[in-house]
């Protein structure tokens, strides 16, 4: 059934469907947690027993706030089956999170990742642009997020051409190259958000490449956008005005929930895919948004199996724009993210997630 | 050379390790040779070895020496 939903093709299910198709299998990965993971079953235990009823919806499920893997070893598997230990990088100072994944769970990842992007790449892998240095991999054994978001890509693509040279500097001839190696062909670029925009868009050159051919993925967030006052749509209008680029897909995830991938719809909104959801809740009593209506965020995956990060309460605040009727056909629901919560607003949160 | 031998030579170019080490078995993670980063590089050999465009799907789906020589197999490479 898990296989079905990840083979299907994407964005497919409409919401009554997707209760029906997801909510057995959360709440069987619910019971598995529950019997598999001590620390998940105590925090279950003090927090929601008695207060949860028997889950009707998506909404009625219990959810772990993603600060809970800084603070507890949440692991469903014994130790000989961990494959792989993923950590956050956190800001300075902050607790690392760890997430331990077996090799069925990571090859869950791996398939669900593919399924998103070649829903908008296609399945032949294209010629791909990075906009990024080769350098963030000089040390292998401890290359940053950014290392890792760009080889989780490179799956997509081939030619892999970095277009910042060893220094970080833009290498003008290149991208000349590489856009005449490919002239009249579609490609695909990806790069971090800011990257994109402090060395592509803000090239010292200023040259209007045509980049009409193209589709951008991009990701990393928008906080260094924000202080620069560069919001998404301003983003998304300054490629289009200037490279004739607009296929431009944002992409928001976390490592604390593998399967949520949440690409932007041609609305500028991101998508939430068959198997993955999001629900907004008010950060203080953690009842259920209205669409509309800004909250954290809640994101639910069917995948991670290894670990208890079916449903986590984020630190983001976003908003619901719709759902089921995006203007490119996509079904399920779109949102999106307007920041993050505010710290009084996130320990507020904690003591009444700690009293209740 | 025969098509089993290009491939070896393909994977110990790739992965810069000696041809014995390339059998049938060997998996993709089990050496620290045979990394996401070198992946995408064995990828390429392999396409220009034998002048084909591995899909997406087929990337992911590479995890072993043997399941390479079946994945060529759907592009028409005869072992």
């Amino acid at each position: 059934m898990l296989n079905d939903l990840l083979n299907t093709i994407q964005y497919s299910l409409t919401r009554d469907e997707k209760n029906r198709e997801l909510l057995p299998l959360l709440l069987e990965r619910h019971q598995w947690h529950l019997g598999s993971c001590a620390a998940y079953r105590d925090i279950y235990n003090t927090v929601f027993e008695g207060s949860i009823r028997q889950p009707a919806t998506l909404a009625d499920l219990p959810f772990l706030p993603v600060s809970a893997f800084k603070n507890h070893e949440l692991k469903s598997i014994p130790d000989s089956e961990v494959f792989k230990v993923l950590t956050s990088s956190g800001t300075t100072g902050d607790a690392v999170s760890r997430i331990f994944l077996n090799k069925e769970t990571a090859q869950l990842q791996s398939l669900a990742l593919s399924k998103i992007i070649t829903h908008v790449l296609g399945k032949a892998r294209l010629p791909m642009l990075i906009i990024d240095s080769k350098a963030v991999f000089a040390n292998k054994q401890s290359y940053s997020a950014r290392g890792a978001g760009i080889l989780g890509l490179s799956v997509f693509g081939k030619d892999h051409t970095y277009v910042l040279d060893d220094n970080f500097e833009f290498d003008e001839q290149v991208l000349a190259s590489f856009l005449e190696r490919y002239d009249g062909q579609p490609f695909f670029i990806f790069g971090f958000t800011f990257m994109v925009w402090l060395y592509l868009f803000n090239a010292k050159t200023g040259k209007r490449y045509d980049l009409s051919k193209a589709i951008l993925i991009h990701s990393g967030g928008w906080k260094k956008m924000t202080d620069m006052a560069v919001d998404n749509s301003v983003f998304r209008a300054s490629l289009k005005d200037r490279f004739g680029l607009d296929q431009i897909y944002n992409f928001y995830g976390m490592i604390e929930q593998i399967g949520s991938v949440f690409l932007e719809n041609s609305d500028g909104y991101l998508h939430c895919p068959n198997f993955a959801d999001v629900i907004i809740r008010n950060p203080a009593d953690f009842s259920v948004q209205p669409h509309g209506v800004p909250g954290l965020v809640q994101v639910i995956s069917v995948l991670p199996q290894s670990y208890p990060g079916h449903s986590l309460l984020t630190e983001d605040i976003g908003v619901i724009m719709g759902e089921d009727d995006a203007s490119n056909g996509w079904k399920g629901k779109y949102f999106k993210v307007t920041g993050r919560a505010k710290k009084a607003e996130l320990r507020g949160c904690s003591d009444t997630f700690k009293s209740r | 050379m025969s098509n089993t031998e290009k491939l070896i030579h393909a994977f110990s170019e790739a992965l810069a390790v000696p041809q014995e080490t390339i059998q049938d078995d060997l998996a993709y993670q089990a050496i620290p040779e045979w990394d996401s980063i070198t992946h995408m590089i064995l990828i390429s050999q392999l396409e220009d070895t034998f002048g084909v465009a591995i899909d997406t799907d087929d990337v992911i789906d590479l995890s072993s020496v043997g399941k390479a020589k079946e994945i060529l197999t759907k592009y028409n490479i005869v072992f």
